[in-house]
């Protein structure tokens, strides 16, 4: 059976900031949307289904608020299919969108992924007790230490390797307007001063909190040789999951990670990534996570991913730059957060990145992760389609 | 759209009203054994896994995280999760299974609305800012709706009496259903909705497993192959509505193939008696098509699965012989404001 082209025509991100006091939650999405909608040069009614995303409910306080934002992303009449898996969200959303495509099910399809965060308390939306399980430990940060200080252990990295990573993506998102951090002052020095919070993650190695959203409109070929812009062309699309807990979990570099990575390239055709991929939106909530998913993602032998950035390959000018929009660690509007990796990977190579644009970039991969490192997502784009 | 895709095994739990002795995944592991069971499948040779439920249920951000630990996805799966009722869950996978990536899947979902006031609870659902705060509860919405519909001499409150009477009595058949026999036509719970026009509130599972061409001979005897599916939302605001109408299903049932010819089945997710009455007309199902066999949702209705109960039920009449085309409903949202239809068929005899 023959499987239709996915292309990303439209994108469209708000401004990400701690609090957006000057919009509802329909405004905010509603404002991704319009942006999305805007640089593919197309109305609501070419719209022909909604597939929304975002990580837990508790997070705004609103049960299943897909329904009360079917106004205001132009659902009304049409199918709208809400997503969670948690911080993967984003990219998953992205992901069933793009399917919706490849069945041939429907021509053109708004994605839209979103947080706003200030509605509510995430600490708090995260931290419910419940009897005879174990609690996540002072947040995500508490959660995932451990786990760093696993692979410092078993790689042997030096302890300065996570400030690198905080150092680049802090001047990274310099560059991108709609990035919640703008730190005009920032040093290494200040990064590797800032408080430990959870050893050995310090305070600026860490995610900010956001509000935020991000949209997408995915198309199929007829769709994409009407775009105004150069498309995205979706290579490649996968998703993994595995348990949460268990006796033979890699917390290190999870299998579902690898396999899911692995699905990708053999649907890409990518034989080497290291050559074959020219840069990676990755999901790096802690600085550490970049050297621990450039093994993962196979961008580097086990324990050797702490050189590739040590020696600056994944800088904004390096061979292979990682977060050239500032990730994860600059904007962090949690379930939005995937699908922004997705995007900037599309405006990547549609050569619509901006200030951050990388020159010549013609694969890119987006990639998320989320719960206790069970779930991920990730697609590879190309400027040329599939298979030409 | 050439690759057929069928229904092949289904299970669910007992509904009941209080499951505290149980956590989601002890309520959901014997369904999924059970549902593998009937395919002699295992975990890992399903090609897709997707489920459907609510954090808001389970009073907690990530609950369905702990439910993929009862699934055993080791070595690792390929698997997704909506946030909403699994009939919505059987849509994507029903989609991946176009896609061709993948020929057989796994859908489950469960809703345990014991721990807490279910009508609270989806008081959540609403506008955050403009109609939350009130607090209107899902039977005050589901009576405006019943209201309505009076009103407009649609209905009077005996033929929704009769409604719920035939559920119940049909449910006396069905073993998992939570409520069968006659009610007393007591007082109303909302006027002017009475207690047997209101889905009891229980706790309850259900899985399903999907299976595209030769893979679905092999699995089921008599496969129950997915027509078409559809599903569409109307605006939030009830006051942009009309009550007395579900416009949404009735474009979900057409784009689905439901208008193409007569069915002989429907099971609708109708959680009040009122809903049916709007459902019946919407979906054009006559005197001569038999609804909710199994009792429906006012037998038993755990909220996020009571959809996909309603799929499963269609496609295991199809699976005995009993039904040869049967049109499943689920509904999500205040008074049917998004609808789901999915119409079934068994090959011919």
């Amino acid at each position: 059976m023959s499987k239709e082209p996915v292309a990303v025509v439209g994108v469209g991100q708000t401004k990400h900031v701690a609090a957006r006091r000057d919009v509802s939650i329909a405004g905010l999405v509603r404002e991704a949307a319009r942006a999305a909608l805007d640089d593919a040069e197309l109305t609501w009614a070419d719209v022909d289904a909604v597939v929304i995303g975002k990580a837990p409910d508790f997070f705004e306080g609103v049960m299943m608020p897909e329904l009360y934002l079917a106004d205001a992303l132009g659902a009304v009449g049409k199918p709208m299919l809400r997503v969670h898996t948690a911080g993967s969200v984003g990219g998953s959303t992205a992901l069933v969108a793009a399917g919706l495509v490849t069945a041939g099910v429907h021509g053109t399809v708004l994605t839209l992924a979103f947080e706003k965060q200030s509605e509510s308390n995430a600490m708090w939306g995260l931290s419910l007790p419940i009897p005879f399980q174990q609690p996540l430990l002072a947040g995500a940060g508490g959660f995932f230490a451990p786990h760093v200080r696993a692979y410092m252990r078993r790689s042997g990295a030096p302890d300065t390797v996570g400030s690198l990573v905080a150092y680049k993506d802090r001047r990274n998102a310099l560059k991108n307007p709609w990035a919640h951090l703008h730190e005009h002052d920032i040093t290494l020095e200040k990064v590797q001063a800032s408080p430990m919070l959870w050893d050995p993650i310090r305070y600026s190695e860490t995610c900010p909190s956001s509000d935020g959203a991000c949209a997408m409109v995915l198309t199929d070929r007829a769709g994409a040789a009407r775009a105004p812009r150069p498309p995205a062309w979706m290579l490649g699309g996968a998703m993994r999951s595995e348990p949460t807990l268990f006796a033979g979990k890699d917390f290190v570099s999870p299998q579902a990670g690898k396999d899911c990575a692995a699905d990708v390239y053999r649907q890409a055709g990518i034989a080497d990534p290291r050559r074959d991929i020219d840069a990676v939106e990755m999901y790096v909530p802690f600085s550490w996570y970049e050297p621990m998913w450039l093994e993962n993602l196979g961008f580097a032998e086990e324990g050797e991913g702490w050189k590739l950035t040590e020696s600056g390959v994944t800088e904004l000018d390096g061979d292979l730059p990682v977060n050239m929009s500032g990730g994860v660690l600059s904007t962090n509007p949690i379930g939005a957060s995937g699908m922004i990796r997705f995007a900037e990977a599309a405006l990547q190579v549609r050569g619509l990145a901006g200030e951050h644009q990388v020159d010549g970039a013609r694969k890119v991969l987006g990639h998320a992760y989320g719960g206790g490192s069970q779930f991920f997502s990730m697609w590879l784009v190309g400027s040329e389609p599939p298979n030409s | 759209m050439t690759r057929q895709i069928a229904v092949v095994a289904f299970a669910q739990s007992d509904h009941r009203r209080s499951t505290e002795e149980s956590s989601e995944v002890e309520l959901l592991m014997p369904v999924l054994h059970e549902v593998l069971g009937r395919t002699g499948l295992r975990t890992a040779d399903i090609g897709f896994i997707c489920s459907g439920s609510s954090d808001y249920l389970a009073g907690r951000a990530f609950s369905f995280t702990l439910a993929l630990d009862g699934v055993g996805a080791w070595p690792p799966v390929s698997e997704s999760h909506v946030e909403m009722d699994g009939a919505w869950a059987l849509y994507e996978a029903w989609t991946k299974l176009l896609t061709g990536d993948a020929d057989t899947a796994l859908v489950y979902s469960y809703g345990k609305c014991s721990p807490g006031s279910v009508r609270d609870v989806l008081t959540r659902q609403l506008d955050p800012y403009y109609v939350a705060p009130l607090w209107p509860d899902a039977v005050a919405l589901a009576a405006l709706q019943a209201q309505a519909l009076i009103d407009a001499g649609d209905t009077d409150e005996a033929a929704l009496a009769a409604v719920g009477a035939r559920s119940r009595a049909d449910a006396a058949a069905n073993p998992h259903a939570q409520r069968t026999g006659p009610l007393p036509h007591d007082d109303h719970v909302v006027r002017p909705l009475r207690t047997g026009d209101c889905p009891p509130v229980g706790d309850g599972a259900a899985a399903v497993i999907l299976a595209a061409g030769d893979r679905a001979r092999e699995l089921c005897e008599r496969p129950a192959w997915i027509r078409g599916v559809d599903h569409r939302i109307e605006a939030h605001s009830l006051g942009v509505r009309d009550l007395t109408d579900s416009p949404s299903a009735r474009l979900a049932a057409e784009k689905a193939g439901a208008f193409e010819r007569p069915v002989d089945t429907a099971e609708l997710h109708a959680p009040f008696s009122s809903q049916e009455i709007v459902l019946r007309k919407a979906l054009r199902l006559g005197d001569d098509v038999r609804v909710n066999p199994s009792g429906g949702a006012l037998a038993a209705n755990p909220v996020m699965a009571a959809g996909l109960i309603r799929v499963g039920e269609a496609a295991a009449r199809i699976h005995r012989g009993e039904s040869d085309r049967a049109l499943a409903h689920a509904t999500s949202g205040p008074c049917l404001q998004q609808n789901l239809v999915a119409v079934l068929e068994g090959d011919p005899r």
